[in-house]
């Protein structure tokens, strides 16, 4: 038994160090949470957001941190399952207590996680372009609203293509539901007729592309000249492109303008046969600037994969870091409610020489490129909006959001859902 | 005889000949300056100034005009601006071989993001493709002419139709004339001349091309003269019959693609479920694994063998790892179908993980062959030929499978230990090696189809996922333990989904069916064709 207590008594020690430690080091560190899902359907595109976050906080750390201290990721799999979503976010801001969460993809993950961080009061920022009619005091979209891409794309189409008849294809879930009932009421407002719009859905993951890919082609050959707006999600993608160009549909026949189909998707496909079929994005990677090459050049150096891709949600990121950054500074504190006031009016470089500023209904202002597919995998720019486009949270083409407007800066609205005729804020009910 | 495609090697084809026929011209020295002059209002300018730049350029009598306008409808002709020199690129790599535009002298291999892409949109491509095609109407091969004269039919532009006028009268080869006149006729219905317009619709009467078809349904509905609206009308009701029939026998042909692709992913599992009884769950990750094998095979063999190849070494390898799952797991778990199922079902989430581990999450991207690409002529039938070649495929595997199970040793001693067990091994059949090995065959036929699979969707971790309910939709279907019922059930599966789809949708079509199964197997719970005997009884 005396032989025992002096044998035990160093690792006691030992263990009360390494805990005094950690606990010092914790005061040390920022801690910032990442919600991507890395196993799962959504791993596909999830990951290199990932990524994306561990090389901006590991570029900044570099720099000296934030505020004195180091930034510590705190990176969480939700393993593209909604609820297993809101679970995490919990764990984020209850238990790992982060200053500030960087994550979500599909909208179904946002809306799952959006009642979790309006209980707790984090923040979260969401890269992704979506389909609107949601203002979260909480939330920041740093991705596309449906009038920075989907409405700028349609006017494209319509007046340099001269397109009259429109197919809406989209996968069954409300990102393209949405988007495409926003469409129909502008096309409508625009005088297309009815027979002139075919709207179709599919379940998602959809493989067997073969009647619907044939029924476009006869849609398109009434002597009209004929687009596809494609709000087709994720994997769907490549058969239908494949079953595209297996079936002879050039982009000078009927061209495909996608929402959804980025350079990450494109370096899963053979692009020979999609020369010419457009995107329309907030950023491309073949965009020249200074900022880009250099976003570029650290992003190869960080994956240490020269073949690795960049696409619009990572531009978004990296837009959403640099303004939480930038707020912290300002603010001085990482303290939420200081941290939201200050996000507002925050100006940053996005990567195609543009400035990106946060509105108060807490979307940006992004400039609108439409691209086409090139034979390497990169989208070559067509057209571009001559000045940037501020995120609108509500349609003003849906007869229910006409009239609603979001304002987290105006201290007599502080509103995401505020109805401007009845003067009402109907809270967080969306 | 394809039509597209040919159209497009037709092109390619088209622009060597030309190349060769201009390229002892005396005039080029003087010329270079010329091309040289041209070339920098085509960077700055607009897209609607590049236009009217292209119908210069190819005015000029220089002997690159053509593989200079081919390299900026490609997307390969790029400005460098550190020696101040218009470049073509000769593939698509992130650092290309690039030789001078307007001498074709090379010039070694530069980084991508040093060069700046004369950069074309689609209005600009059909424009280069319209001028190209018009140019190789001089060309003594018919083919090439016919191409040139089917690539203006896509684009049927006023400006190159002087062209196609000069070549009719002349043109010897009957087909070729008939589609000028075709040709021709697309471009007066937009003459301003109402009689003309009526002549020209009647004129296009019985032409089934949907290009042909299209302008002929606008004049019918928009035309501001009555007569015209009725000659197109009554032009395009000559043809309608034929189109609907034709129509039919599309759909037929998608149920019947779609069915041997249900039967390619089931089939495997016919024999591991059907024969052996046994719930595999890793079914569709074996399939993974072979479209896997199909890239890793494309990375080291050119393209046009790579699928040959993959064939027998995607079978290879997923009947291994199937060797493996039953020797490891499933031989402890027989006759216990619902530990079974779920540690199969542990095993394909731990494949799909692996393969993310290995092959990172992002989707492969699995290249189509020249020989499988593009649309074949069957008979009036225009079908894509990779669908046509997986149906042939479909029907050698099974052809094969049947074998196999029919006419071999090993054959005898599946079905033999599947219709009773205990009597088998009393005559001397070691079970347990025969069990290994049919789950092998089972699997390594999944790997096969995995195969098949790469060539039409995602190569991904997720690609198992997709058809696995599917697979065990068709074999319960069609009734368990029978290969001919999983024929049957794929072929009909695949046909009733196609046939329901164009007026439900393809949400819908997949529900309906979905429910007609459970329906179905409440009235006959033993499928399409039950196994019969005592063996089905055990």
């Amino acid at each position: 038994m005396k032989k025992t207590l002096p044998k035990f008594l160093p690792w006691l020690a030992a263990g009360a160090l390494a805990l005094g430690s950690t606990l010092a080091q914790a005061a040390d560190t920022i801690k910032v949470g990442v919600l991507h899902s890395l196993s799962g359907t959504m791993a596909i595109s999830e990951t290199t957001l990932k990524d994306t976050v561990l090389m901006l906080v590991d570029a900044q750390n570099k720099k000296g941190g934030l505020l004195g201290k180091k930034l510590e990721a705190v990176v969480v799999d939700p393993a593209s399952n909604w609820p297993l979503f809101a679970e995490k976010a919990r764990e984020l801001l209850q238990k790992e207590k982060v200053a500030v969460v960087f994550g979500c993809w599909t909208s179904v993950s946002r809306k799952s996680v959006l009642p979790v961080f309006e209980e707790l009061n984090g923040i979260l920022f969401y890269p992704v372009q979506y389909e609107g009619e949601e203002s979260s005091k909480n939330v920041f979209y740093t991705g596309a609203a449906p009038n920075q891409q989907a409405i700028p794309a349609v006017d494209y189409l319509m007046k340099d293509l001269a397109v009259e008849r429109w197919v809406l294809a989209g996968t069954d879930y409300v990102y393209p539901r949405t988007t495409n009932k926003i469409l129909e009421a502008y096309l409508k407002a625009k005088g297309v007729k009815d027979e002139d719009i075919m709207i179709n859905y599919t379940p998602f993951g959809h493989s067997d592309w073969q009647s619907i890919v044939a029924d476009i082609k006869k849609f398109g050959s009434a002597g009209k000249k004929t687009a596809v707006v494609s709000t087709i999600n994720g994997d769907a993608n490549v058969p239908f492109y494949k079953e595209l160009g297996n079936q002879g549909i050039s982009a000078t026949d009927i061209p495909v303008v996608a929402f959804s189909v980025g350079e990450e998707e494109l370096s899963g496909i053979d692009t020979k046969p999609l020369v010419g079929h457009l995107a329309a994005w907030n950023y491309f990677m073949s965009i020249k600037s200074p900022a880009n090459d250099a976003f570029i050049k650290e992003w190869h150096a960080f994956i240490k994969d020269k073949k690795r891709v960049t696409n619009d949600p990572m531009e978004a990121t990296f837009i959403g870091f640099n303004m939480w950054v930038k707020a912290v500074e300002k603010v001085k504190s990482t303290n939420t409610d200081k941290v939201i006031d200050a996000m507002v009016g925050i100006e940053t470089p996005n990567l195609t020489g543009g400035v990106a500023k946060m509105l108060p209904n807490h979307h940006l202002t992004k400039p609108v490129f439409i691209g086409e597919i090139q034979a390497d995998g990169q989208f070559d720019v067509v057209w571009k909006t001559k000045d940037l486009v501020p995120g609108d949270a509500w349609s003003d083409f849906l007869p229910g959001s006409k009239d609603i407007t979001a304002d987290w800066a105006d201290p007599k609205i502080k509103c995401g859902n505020y109805n401007t005729v009845t003067k009402k804020c109907s809270g967080q009910n969306f | 005889m394809t039509t597209r495609t040919l159209i497009r090697a037709g092109l390619g084809g088209l622009v060597l000949l030309l190349l060769s026929l201009l390229a002892p011209l005396p005039v080029q020295a003087a010329d270079d300056n010329a091309l040289r002059a041209a070339l920098p209002t085509l960077r700055t300018a607009g897209f609607t100034e590049k236009a009217a730049l292209i119908e210069n350029l190819v005015q000029l009598p220089h002997p690159r005009v053509v593989p200079l306008l081919a390299a900026m409808a490609g997307g390969r002709l790029y400005y460098r601006a550190a020696n101040d020199q218009f470049v073509i690129a000769l593939n698509d790599a992130a650092e290309p071989a690039i030789e001078d535009a307007v001498t074709g002298a090379a010039l070694g291999q530069v980084d991508k993001r040093d060069l700046e892409r004369i950069s074309a949109n689609n209005r600009l491509r059909a424009l280069i493709e319209n001028q190209l095609a018009g140019l190789g109407l001089a060309s003594s091969d018919p083919v090439q002419r016919k191409a040139a004269v089917e690539a203006f039919l896509r684009n049927p532009q006023t400006e190159g139709a002087a062209r196609l006028r000069e070549r009719q009268p002349v043109e010897t080869d009957e087909n070729i004339r008939k589609l000028l006149t075709a040709a021709l006729a697309l471009v007066e219905l937009g003459n301003s001349d109402a009689a003309i317009r009526a002549q020209a619709a009647t004129a296009l009467s019985g032409w089934t091309q949907p290009e042909i078809r299209g302008r002929l349904m606008r004049a019918a509905a928009d035309d501001a003269d009555v007569h015209v609206r009725e000659a197109a009308q009554k032009a395009l009701a000559k043809t309608e019959f034929r189109l609907q029939l034709l129509s039919w026998a599309e759909t037929l042909f998608f149920g019947l693609s779609l069915g041997s692709v249900l039967i390619l992913a089931a089939i495997g599992l016919a024999v591991t479920f059907g024969v052996m009884g046994v719930i595999n769950m890793a079914h569709g990750e074996l399939m993974m694994l072979g479209a896997y094998t199909t890239w890793l095979v494309q990375q080291w063999l050119p393209l046009n063998w790579s699928l040959p190849v993959a064939v027998p070494l995607a079978f290879l390898v997923a009947a291994l790892v199937g060797i493996a799952i039953e020797r490891g797991i499933i031989r402890f778990l027989y006759g216990r179908p619902l530990e079974t199922l779920l540690a199969t079902f542990g095993v394909s989430l731990i494949l799909q993980q692996a393969v993310r581990s290995i092959f990172s999450p992002l989707n492969r991207s699995v290249a189509t062959p020249e020989w499988m690409s593009g649309t074949i002529l069957l008979g009036p039938l225009e079908v894509t030929l990779n669908r046509l070649i997986i149906i042939g495929f479909c029907i050698v595997v099974f052809a094969l499978l049947w074998l196999a199970l029919q006419r071999t040793r090993l054959g005898l001693e599946v079905r033999a230990v599947a219709q009773n067990r205990a009597m088998a091994r009393a005559m001397g059949v070691r079970s347990a090696r025969v069990d290994a090995l049919t789950f092998g065959l089972g699997s390594g036929i999944a790997g096969v189809a995995g195969v098949a699979l790469s060539q039409l969707t995602n190569v991904g971790p997720n690609l198992g996922q997709n058809y696995i309910v599917d697979s065990f939709m068709v074999v319960v279907f069609g009734g368990v333990g029978n290969l001919w019922g999983t024929m049957v059930a794929g072929l009909s599966l695949g046909v009733a989904n196609k046939l329901l789809e164009p007026w439900s949708g393809a949400v819908l079509a997949k529900i309906l069916v979905l429910a007609f199964l459970i329906l179905f197997i409440q009235k006959r719970p033993r499928g399409l064709f039950p196994q019969r005997g005592r063996a089905a009884e055990v």
